[in-house]
């Protein structure tokens, strides 16, 4: 019962959550910045008569508020608008973009998550060590790299000078008729300076909440209690430690998802990998409106939805939260 | 720590804050390179003035390797990247510092309230800063800077509006737990208003907090003052290192291999970035109550 009254709570708030992401996105997009028409024709000089037919064909002619439920009746059902470059539904390239960031988000997360985690698991087992220092520094030094960066100096060191790995796009360009397995083998070529990039880049910020959180957990009275019967360092660690602590590192990765997002957007950008990053970067270019507001949306909406994810997982997990 | 009492006198106060900052290896490193890149952008570009308008005769001079006369090579326009770089440092640190100020102002005040007043005003204001603590900021931010126009002070703008969430969450559960002793609450039987509690009693509490995370935000506004500018959003007028990198990664530096328009600027961010969040992780553990029994 309580388990439900949760689930339910928590579907009101990502309703109202992503209700308030739309409604925002609605002001800035349509009501903020100056003259819509400018905006959405992006012409510099209209004739009166154009400018009011574009006024009625956008409904811009209607009240604020008319126009507000509009524009959530079409978000609902997906009529997102033609895009200025493409000339094409903006829906459409999106659902073209979007297995490709997810395809390179979960490749480096997972990566992230190992190395992370075990270099967390390593510092906070010998904390106060030299290998301990080291690693925290290490890890505050790959926060402070500039993800683009990072994807620049990689493409210099591995793609110019050792010509080691394809430095841009999703495949070869003009290899076409390749088997099934030399078409996977080509993408993963071609995901791996991007990966690396934002393993390098994220993997310091997962460590360090490991750390910290098993850090925490090992100065719990259980902790001591484990280690008082005898238990082997070890042991107490694997057994004790990082059940207890994986649930906040659940928690805090959920948070870092966001990060993860613009990281990506980065990445694509300096790779050209075809995916709902470099369309953003393309988009910023060539200020193509329609593809920003969606985009922008879309994101939100996917960072929202898996920090819901996260906090229905929780509590599965965590019996606690049941009673909470 | 146990009430105002374990507090002693704000300048001794200061004193053994800096040991323990010194003391720390991450502290001393960060305090440092701090010194470093000031005295960097601060004198460099006094010693070497830097003229845009300075660019290639022959082609030669363009995208040139270091040489002697250009100790760091040239751009794309034959202009020197080792005095663009000294140039560059102080419109990233000018903008990181000027949006954090922004940031931590609201972050407090936002703090502080939801604090203090945990009924109906509290739950909104946490609403808010949790609205804004999931929202994906680059992109946010992205979406801001198109819309409002690329200068300067849009720039600190969008960074510092978008960034304090993180703060007031810090700030409000200091304040939760100095709310509950026993000082405030005699403080109030005496007949205090909220404010001066806020003002006088509380404030005092968690400035040191505070400061540790200015420092902190700094290293991540400057970040994402970079990301900005290389996505193409920085101001054309005041080119910092993320502008920088943008006009390299569009000539495709990258890819002719000029490595040496690609590192100074980047390396610049990666040591001002650097220098920030060591000071600010050390001084973190020092006056961050929840961290300070490690």
């Amino acid at each position: 019962m309580l388990r439900l009254e949760f689930i339910v709570k928590k579907i009101g708030q990502l309703v109202v959550t992503i209700f308030a992401v739309a409604s925002f996105n609605f002001l800035l997009f349509r009501v903020l910045p100056g003259d819509p028409i400018r905006l959405l024709a992006r012409a510099g000089r209209l004739t009166p008569e154009a400018i009011d037919r574009l006024r009625q064909l956008f409904g811009l002619d209607q009240s604020v508020v008319t126009q507000y439920l509009y524009y959530l009746r079409n978000l609902a059902t997906g009529e997102l608008g033609i895009s200025f470059t493409y000339r094409q539904p903006v829906i459409e390239i999106l659902q073209e973009r979007i297995s490709n960031t997810l395809l390179l988000l979960a490749t480096s997360t997972v990566i992230v998550l190992i190395i992370g985690v075990s270099a967390g698991m390593i510092a906070a087992a010998r904390r106060g060590s030299k290998i301990d220092s080291s690693l925290v520094i290490t890890s505050l030094v790959f926060w402070s790299l500039p993800t683009f960066w990072t994807g620049l100096v990689l493409i210099i060191i591995l793609g110019v000078y050792f010509h080691a790995l394809p430095i841009s796009g999703m495949s070869t360009a003009g290899a076409d008729n390749l088997t099934a397995f030399e078409r996977i083998l080509d993408i993963g070529k071609h995901i791996l300076l991007p990966t690396i990039t934002l393993a390098i880049v994220d993997m310091g910020q997962f460590m360090l909440i490991t750390r910290s959180t098993l850090v925490d957990v090992l100065t719990e009275d259980y902790i001591l209690t484990a280690k008082a019967k005898g238990l082997p360092s070890r042991k107490v660690l694997w057994n004790h430690g990082l059940p207890n602590a994986l649930l906040p590192i659940l928690t805090t990765t959920a948070l870092y998802v966001s990060l993860i997002v613009g990281g990506a957007i980065q990445v694509e950008t300096v790779f050209s990998w075809p995916g709902m990053g470099r369309l953003m970067y393309d988009a910023v270019l060539r200020r193509d409106y329609p593809i920003l507001e969606a985009s922008f949306f879309f994101t939100a909406a996917t960072v929202i939805l898996a920090n819901f994810i996260t906090d229905i997982l929780y509590m599965f997990i965590d019996p606690r939260v049941r009673e909470a | 720590m146990n009430d105002t009492s374990s507090f002693p006198k704000q300048e001794s106060f200061m004193k053994s804050t800096w040991k323990l900052l010194w003391a720390d290896p991450k502290g001393r490193a960060g305090v440092i390179l701090l010194i470093f890149v000031l005295l960097f952008s601060f004198l460099g570009p006094v010693l070497f003035p830097f003229n845009p308008k300075d660019m290639a005769t022959t082609s030669k001079e363009i995208l040139q390797a270091p040489t002697a006369q250009h100790w760091w090579g040239t751009d794309e326009m034959g202009r020197d990247v080792f005095r663009a770089t000294l140039a560059g440092s102080q419109v990233s640190l000018v903008v990181g510092l000027m949006a954090t100020l922004i940031s931590i102002i609201i972050g407090s005040i936002v703090g502080l309230i939801a604090g203090y007043y945990q009924g109906f005003l509290g739950n909104v204001l946490m609403r808010i800063t949790d609205f804004f603590l999931v929202l994906p900021i680059l992109p946010l931010i992205i979406v801001l800077a198109v819309l409002f126009g690329q200068s300067f002070t849009i720039l600190i703008l969008v960074i510092g509006l978008t960034s304090w969430s993180g703060t007031a969450r810090i700030v409000r559960s200091q304040v939760i737990s100095l709310r509950e002793r026993q000082f405030i609450d005699r403080i109030r039987s005496l007949g205090a208003s909220d404010f001066r509690i806020i003002g006088v009693h509380i404030l005092p509490n968690v400035l040191p907090l505070i400061f540790a995370n200015t420092v902190l935000v700094i290293a991540g506004s400057i970040l994402a003052e970079a990301t900005l500018a290389f996505l193409g959003l920085g101001d054309p007028v005041h080119v910092s290192w993320g502008t920088m990198l943008h006009y390299a990664f569009i000539a495709g530096a990258a890819g002719r291999g000029a490595w040496w328009y690609l590192i100074p600027p980047g390396l610049g961010i990666v040591t001002i970035v650097l220098a920030f969040t060591l000071t600010g992780h050390s001084l973190d553990q020092i006056l961050n109550p929840r961290l300070r029994k490690y």
